[in-house]
């Protein structure tokens, strides 16, 4: 039998192996604060039984879309999704870093363009996935602490 | 090959190969006569360029005008947006669609990196980057190459010495990285706090070659075949005292030059502020103002090929 530290859910999504410390990054994604009208719970520093630590964000009838997944994956690369129906796991898939990144996230450089007021998305050629290093299509720039500029 | 010229945006000189560089340094050999006035020219008659300076500028929005214009064309824009809708917070994107109807060329300089690529984005015209921030500046680089090709025959195999503020400086990393991509030794000289970034010097190095690292002017100053000098700026400094010290510590004068190569030539891109004394002016070194005056012709070659004027 599996052991839950909170209670099952019936429907929605289990985001697991978030690389730890990331949960409350993993939350701002989903829109926790304006946009999810069902239960989140929230398991931080729990061990994992591939190495190490990891956070768990559980989500009570809610399906990720896909540029969701894109910021999971920019800030976790690791995560796996679960998607539960009727309590049990109805589908499982780790999450995977686009090739190209638009619109989800500023550029590094405060003197880029994209962060002045002008009508386009921030777009980022994907130059490496492990580490993840991110170069902007506008100014050049390379980013790789993805997590401080992630939207 | 030049085909591929016509109605193209140049952003950054990462955007050219090698042969399509060498094609246009090529086409401006030709241009020289004509930029002089010794010939005329209706290549770019009844065309139009878009001259877009959000930034102060001499030399680079002076040097497009000519060639525009001793090629027959018009020039028309702005050189200071505080009169302009600008000023009133249009955005860049609106400004460039305007510009974008009214002309067939738009030259741009911005204080914003990523600038030109966005312009080149929201236009139908060939975007030219004239400057953008501390990003990209792709015809100074190639008239920087077009220079050095004009004295010494080929970039090739000389050992090019830059020295001055290349951290921020916004022409040294383009020019570098092109001097490596045509087989130049480099020499990177400036304090510990303006060295060149070692990303830089990694892209630098993939491309075939590990450039020189000194503090020292002295020390390499005599193996050099060309010395390139750039602005070390006084607002980089958070202590006067400190930007003095080093100030003095690459100023070019006739005592610096003592045991130089006779063909050494030094090159700046303008404007300097002291870096270069004014007694060096007369020596067979100088080669700044020639430089200066390549902009024309080598603009011009650009212009001719982006606009479809020449092959
Ligand atoms: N009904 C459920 N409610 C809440 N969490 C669940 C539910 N079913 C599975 N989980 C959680 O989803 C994750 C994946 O489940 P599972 O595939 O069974 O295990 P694992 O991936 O560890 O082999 C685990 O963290 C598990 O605790
Ligand atoms: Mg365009
Ligand atoms: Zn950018």
């Amino acid at each position: 039998m599996k052991e839950f530290k909170v209670t099952p859910i019936r429907n929605g999504t289990v985001i697991d192996h978030i690389s730890v410390g990331m949960a409350l990054k993993v939350l701002k994604i989903i829109g926790v604060k304006d946009e999810v009208s069902s239960t989140v719970s929230v398991l931080m520093h729990v061990p994992s039984k591939k190495a190490g630590w990891k956070d768990i964000v559980k989500i009570e009838d809610r399906e990720l879309d896909p540029k969701e997944l894109d910021r999971i994956a920019l800030i976790s690369p690791n995560a796996t999704i679960n998607i539960i129906r009727d309590y049990n796991v109805a589908e499982k898939f780790v999450v995977e870093v686009p090739n190209v990144i638009k619109g989800i996230m500023e550029c590094s450089n405060p003197g880029c363009i994209t962060n002045k007021d002008e009508p386009v998305e921030a777009e980022f050629v994907v130059e490496s996935k492990k580490p993840i290093t991110l170069r902007c299509v506008y100014c050049d720039r390379i980013t790789t602490d993805v997590a401080e500029h992630i939207r | 090959m030049s085909a591929g010229f016509k109605g193209m945006d140049v952003v950054s000189i990462r955007d050219f190969s090698r042969e399509q560089i060498e094609h246009v340094l090529k086409l401006a050999e030709k241009m020289v006569p004509i930029a002089k006035g010794e010939e005329r020219s209706v290549l770019l008659e009844g065309h139009v360029l878009g001259s877009l300076f959000y930034e102060p500028s001499t030399r680079t929005r002076l040097s497009f005008d000519a060639a525009m214009t001793r090629l027959g064309g018009r020039v028309l824009g702005f050189d200071q947006p505080a009169g302009a809708s600008v000023a009133k917070g249009e955005t860049l994107a609106d400004t460039i669609r305007m510009v974008d109807s009214y002309s067939d060329v738009i030259v741009l300089r911005h204080p914003q990196e990523g600038a030109a690529r966005l312009a080149a984005h929201f236009a139908s015209r060939p975007i030219i980057n004239a400057g953008d921030g501390a990003g990209q500046h792709p015809t100074q680089t190639m008239l920087d190459l077009f220079t050095i090709r004009k004295e010494k025959k080929k970039v090739e195999g000389n050992n090019v010495v830059i020295v001055g503020d290349l951290k921020y400086g916004r022409t040294v990393h383009s020019l570098s990285e092109a001097l490596a991509m045509f087989g130049a030794d480099l020499t990177f000289v400036a304090p510990p706090s303006l060295q060149i970034p070692k990303e830089h010097l990694k892209q630098i190095e993939s491309l075939g070659r590990k450039p020189r690292i000194s503090g020292s002017l002295e020390e390499v100053i005599k193996d050099a075949d060309v010395l390139y000098v750039t602005r070390i700026q006084k607002e980089r400094f958070p202590d006067p005292a400190e930007y003095q010290k080093v100030a003095g510590m690459y100023r070019i004068d006739l005592p610096m030059l003592k045991d130089v190569k006779r063909d050494l030539m030094i090159m700046h891109p303008l404007p300097r502020v002291g870096e270069i004394s004014s007694e060096v002016d007369a020596t067979e070194h100088a080669k700044y103002f020639d430089q200066a005056f390549n902009g024309v012709p080598v603009r011009m070659a650009l212009l001719g090929l982006i606009l479809g004027g020449l092959k």
